[in-house]
């Protein structure tokens, strides 16, 4: 096996995650850690974890590319920084080359992005200054429940009707949640109700084309959000090997590609 | 997208000229403020400024305080003083910036201009709600406050058409205000006077549109952040010679900017048409963040909106109502569309940005589904930035430099695959 690689680094605000692959674009290696304060330090225990899994080491890395919130920090790594939107797109559209529409349903935002058959970004759309249907939503509401986020998912899915919160203020919703609590509800359906919100702030976000592809770490952990999107959508959604990489993933192709077009 | 580059902005040489007559202007207002025989009139930006010049006020308009207060990155301090007020949050930050800083007693002029504390008190206040609501509540609240009359033109809203029915309209209440002001004033209107300030507008905004519309060339000379600059003395003194003179001035250096092939941005690489108000606090930072990115952020409706083709000296006062009528920000969304469509076009635009201004609804074209039916009908991508004018509270940087770059990646791609 050769150990020339290509390194895609995504800083999010709330993930650090870093993918290796080869030149085939098969993916080698990979590693994930919360971003933390030190972002210098987290990105480098993520690559040397990802390497390790490959075989290859730092001087085996041909081209490498950082996006994210925190892309220009890791300059010690990489020169290169896309978006973290052209590397979702990248990312997805690599698994799957046709025309989508893809939801990211990140840490700190969401993103849905439309691409063309040939993969070219249509538009774009982030969430506006609000974590309406972000992880920090999910993560405020488990903390308001003294729920582990591990647990949600599965409580989620014992529930037998959803509470639906009406509003998409995180403040608001809590209360919303606390008066089902005062009431007496069970805790699986006010969960449910706490992802079905989720999934609906998302889906007012941009109208979506025939086929949707749902990517990011909640969606990763959380499989019971996919088959409500689903639901909600009214046809199947598809899913990505690994949910959360598909921005490090497309940092690395896009890492890949540069270098093999470079002169 | 290449890693950004140190960004390269050129300076407008003619810049000395105008910070001379903006200085000028200021302390002018300053004196006529303290002495007993001139008078002060506040003028919403597309009020009745020529009518009060004519009538020998010295004018002043509190939005150009409040985009001051705005681009000093004082106004994110002050708007809570009028929030405590009852003036929300969610409503025009130059009104609660303004307000903020006179119930603070603080002021950008008295940094900038040395002897001037604040802005000047004013005799009479005259609005003209073709911009929004906020300008009459905003100068009502001052009236009160300073026991002095506040008049103005409540105008038609949302026209496709200037039709004969609304000028006639806004003549009558354009000559309604006639009686307050020569009570003011102490003098009756002169409408040889009239007439003469009229042609001045007429001539600024003449000039005002060929400065713009040098920024049809490729690569721009000027960009949207040098227009907001520059723009000043089209708001602050149309109808006045200097305003005048400074433009040819700068017209002419703009015109030796294309003759030598000079671009406002290095290797300008994309073109960006500018939907909405600046984020007058973020001025130097967007202007940096698009020359990094090779882009020219070159024309805007915002500061086309001071082009008055119109203003007819022969007729001043009704010429004076189809001008006001015929801003931008009080038309249909039919006629904008058609507008914005016209000016893609002739300045060969590859992607349209909406600001999306929290706090100023008139001036966010993006809520009402536009982006949407001008890109079915333009195939010109567009973006929507959330932001505001003047409360800083209401912008993320990251969110902004995210959409913007992932916006010229877009474009890239699209030429690239073209
Ligand atoms: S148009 Fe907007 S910024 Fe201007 S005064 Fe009205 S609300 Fe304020």
């Amino acid at each position: 096996m050769t150990t020339a690689v290509f390194v895609g680094l995504d800083m999010g605000a709330s993930r650090t995650k870093v993918v290796v692959i080869d030149a085939q674009g098969q993916m080698r290696g990979h590693a994930v850690k919360k971003s933390g304060i030190d972002f210098a330090a987290t990105a480098a225990f993520c690559l040397d974890t990802a390497l390790a899994q490959t075989g290859a080491a730092r001087c085996d890395i041909l081209a490498a590319v950082a996006t994210g919130y925190g892309r220009n920090n890791v300059a010690f790594i990489t020169q290169e920084s896309k978006t973290e939107i052209g590397c979702h797109a990248r990312g997805c559209y690599h698994s799957f080359p046709e025309a989508i529409t893809i939801l990211d349903i990140g840490g700190q935002d969401n993103k849905i992005i439309k691409l063309d058959s040939r993969g070219r970004r249509d538009s774009f759309k982030m969430n506006r200054k609000c974590a309406a249907g972000t992880g920090a939503f999910l993560e405020e509401m488990s903390s308001r429940l003294d729920i582990p986020l591990a647990e949600m998912n599965d409580l989620a899915r014992q529930a037998t009707q959803v509470l639906k919160l009406g509003s998409y203020c995180t403040v608001f919703s809590a209360t919303e949640v606390l008066e089902n609590i005062r009431h007496g509800k069970p805790v699986a359906d006010i969960v449910k109700g706490i992802f079905y919100s989720m999934i609906q702030r998302v889906l007012e976000m941009d109208a979506l084309s025939e086929k949707v592809v749902l990517s990011g770490g909640v969606v990763a952990h959380n499989p019971y959000l996919v088959e409500m999107a689903a639901e909600l959508i009214g046809r199947p959604v598809l899913l990505p090997e690994f949910p959360q990489l598909t921005g490090a993933l497309g940092a690395a192709l896009y890492a890949r590609d540069g270098f093999q077009e470079s002169p | 997208m290449a890693q950004e580059k140190q960004p390269q902005r050129k300076k407008i040489e003619a810049t000395g000229q105008m910070m001379q007559i903006m200085s000028d202007y200021f302390y002018d207002l300053n004196a006529a403020a303290k002495s007993a025989e001139r008078k002060v009139a506040w003028c919403t930006s597309v009020g009745p400024a020529e009518l009060l010049r004519a009538m020998g006020f010295a004018v002043h308009f509190p939005e150009n305080h409040a985009a001051m207060l705005g681009a000093t990155r004082m106004a994110t301090e002050l708007i809570p003083e009028a929030n405590t007020i009852g003036y929300s949050p969610e409503i025009c930050s130059y009104l609660t910036a303004d307000i903020g800083a006179y119930l603070k007693h603080v002021s950008p002029l008295a940094k900038a201009y040395p002897g001037i504390e604040a802005p000047p008190r004013p005799d009479v206040l005259v609005f003209n709600t073709n911009q929004c609501r906020d300008v009459q509540d905003w100068f009502s609240w001052y009236a009160k406050e300073l026991n002095v009359p506040c008049i103005g033109i409540c105008s038609p809203k949302n026209h496709t058409e200037v039709s004969e029915v609304l000028i006639d309209d806004v003549s009558r209440q354009i000559e309604a205000l006639i009686p307050t002001l020569e009570e003011v004033s102490g003098q009756p209107l002169d409408l040889q006077k009239l007439r003469e300030v009229v042609a001045l507008s007429r001539e600024c905004t003449e000039l005002w549109r060929q400065v713009l519309e040098t920024a049809a060339a490729a690569p721009a000379p000027l960009t949207f952040f040098d227009a907001t600059i520059h723009m000043g003395p089209a708001v602050v003194l149309r109808g006045t010679p200097q305003a005048v003179a400074y433009y040819r001035r700068l017209l002419a250096e703009l015109q030796a900017r294309i003759n030598s092939g000079t671009g406002a941005v290095d290797d300008e690489q994309f073109r960006i048409y500018w939907e909405g108000m600046p984020v007058w606090g973020r001025l130097r930072q967007h202007s940096e963040l698009f020359a990094g990115l090779q882009t020219s952020v070159l024309v805007s409706t915002y500061c086309s909106s001071w082009i008055f083709p119109d203003f007819d000296p022969l007729d001043p006062i009704r010429s004076m109502a189809k001008a006001y009528l015929s801003l931008f920000i009080v038309r249909s969304d039919a006629y904008k569309e058609t507008y914005i469509k016209r000016m893609l076009e002739k300045f060969h635009i590859d992607g349209i940005i909406y600001h999306d201004a929290k706090t100023c609804p008139c001036n966010s074209n993006s809520r009402y589904g536009m982006p949407q039916r001008l890109e079915q009908q333009t195939g010109i991508p567009s973006l929507v930035i959330s932001g505001d004018l003047n409360d800083l509270r209401c912008v993320s940087d990251e969110q902004t430099i995210t959409n913007v770059e992932a916006f010229i990646e877009q474009l890239e791609e699209r030429k690239h695959h073209a």
